[in-house]
């Protein structure tokens, strides 16, 4: 008696799976249905931008929080796309780091200031980070970075993670909050090498 | 008296010395201090403004809004905002006010909806005046004052925006990789100064910022709303100009509003 009753059981769970599975899709088809009507069309439109790599479908579709094996595949499909500057200088010039890292301009399109073709880009970092104490007006959302090199030295390896951090921070962190920065094409590999320079430079604010 | 005056003074500055040091940096106590007159919020000149728009009779068709049905029947106007979004029989989708509010005035009042839509919102860079959409958005859902947050969950459809309403909000899309969870998916974030509300779940946040929503922001000088504000932050995240009213925009603000439910709107509201 004991066997039927679990056995229906388990089709029942079984079954029950199958139609959140199907919900999911169906969910996901309006999703991806929504999209394609939500935004304006045109060229200063750039709706290019609504498609999705496959890291970042693994990360929506989990959440950010992705298995152990798709981490390993995020991280290194990532990591592959890193490209270094020329003469794989990943150490610039910390001055022009502190501009490219409080500058918040770049990349809007649209209706609104699209971006202005001589006008450089930059990080917009205290968006999220702290760095140079004297900067109060710093958020949270990523972690503090002032006393760098305090914390983590300024060796070749910690300039060559920094570099690939910024440049690509899902090769390290899969479904990391921080966007691409290198591989998205909005920061070019010089001025990301100025940024490691205002982190790991021992002369910049950030090491004071 | 100047004796007296002193050390009022100080004890208030003492006092506001500890209101800033007591929590992470931000402008809350500054803003509560600026906006708690709730009868000098500028919003209420454009509110009557919406209301005049709202029942005057305009469009090819010369009738006035008051012909519209925003949920709870004809000519209804009170308490609709809080129970918004929700699914309409006639339209077989799931509106929010604004979109509903382009459904009346095109099918009811005879407008052009691609005229409609040209301007949706006051630019805040040319110091212009609220645009008529935002003037009658900002009427009818300010007639939900006091009211709670209580969008209907009763129907499939209404059921099935709010979860793909949840799965565009873990949407990572744009050269920036971000989704609203970048920024609005933990507790106490900041931009800047700027705190952040966690809307993955469901209570406070949520219902602060959709309760006090339409609201003046005094770095527009001009009344926002829903649609607004999607619109811009989908800016902030460097995607294209929103559709106004789409079941996109739509599905972002049920999720929101269900997140808030059980909050009480204070309307209109008035932020930084």
């Amino acid at each position: 008696m004991k066997k039927p009753i679990l056995a229906s059981l388990a089709l029942i769970i079984l079954a029950g799976g199958a139609w959140a599975a199907d919900d999911d899709k169906a969910i996901q088809a309006l999703v991806d249905q929504y999209i394609s009507t939500g935004y304006q069309q045109g060229e200063k439109q750039h709706s290019e931008r609504l498609k999705q790599d496959e890291t970042l479908k693994t990360c929506s579709e989990t959440r950010n929080k992705p298995s152990d094996d798709q981490a390993k595949t995020i991280m290194e499909r990532e990591k592959a796309t890193i490209k270094y500057p020329e003469g794989n200088k990943m150490l610039g010039n910390w001055e022009k780091g502190k501009e490219v890292f409080n500058t918040g301009f770049g990349m809007r399109v649209g209706v609104i200031a699209p971006d202005k073709a001589d006008k450089p880009r930059g990080g917009n970092c205290y968006a999220c980070h702290t760095a140079d104490p004297k900067e109060v007006a710093a958020g949270n959302i990523g972690n503090s970075l002032t006393g760098y090199i305090k914390v983590r030295g300024n060796s070749e390896e910690v300039v060559k993670y920094t570099y690939e951090k910024i440049f690509n921070s899902q090769s390290y962190v899969a479904c990391s909050n921080m966007p691409r920065f290198g591989h998205n094409g909005v920061l070019s590999p010089e001025q990301i090498a100025d940024l490691v320079a205002f982190l790991v430079d021992p002369a910049s604010p950030v090491n004071k | 008296m100047k004796k007296l005056l002193l050390p009022g003074l100080l004890m208030s500055s003492l006092a506001l010395t500890a209101v800033y040091a007591a929590e992470e940096p931000n402008a809350d106590a500054y803003r509560e201090m600026t906006y708690g007159d709730r009868d000098a919020n500028p919003a209420l000149l454009v509110v009557d403004r919406g209301e005049e728009l709202f029942k005057e009779k305009r469009g090819p068709k010369n009738v006035s809004m008051e012909e519209c049905d925003f949920g709870l029947g004809k000519g209804v106007v009170k308490g609709v905002y809080a129970e918004l979004p929700r699914y309409f029989q006639d339209t077989d989708r799931v509106q929010d006010l604004e979109s509903r509010m382009i459904t009346c005035m095109t099918t009811i009042q005879g407008f052009d909806e691609a005229e409609l839509k040209k301007k949706t919102y006051a630019n805040e860079k040319s110091n212009e005046d609220n645009t008529d959409l935002e003037a009658i958005a900002v009427y009818i859902a300010s007639q939900s004052d006091g009211m709670k947050i209580n969008p209907p969950t009763a129907h499939p459809k209404e059921q099935e925006i709010i979860k793909v309403g949840e799965a565009l909000f873990y949407h990572r899309t744009g050269p920036l990789d971000f989704s609203c969870a970048s920024c609005h998916g933990a507790d106490k974030k900041r931009i800047r100064l700027q705190n952040l509300g966690n809307f993955s779940k469901a209570g406070h946040d949520a219902q602060k910022a959709i309760g006090g929503w339409p609201t003046y922001r005094v770095s527009h000088a001009a009344v926002r709303t829903m649609q607004h504000r999607i619109w811009d932050c989908e800016g902030q995240m460097r995607l294209p100009d929103t559709e106004y009213g789409a079941p996109l925009s739509v599905a972002l603000i049920a999720y929101l509003t269900a997140q808030a439910k059980d909050g009480a709107y204070v309307l209109p509201g008035m932020s930084r």
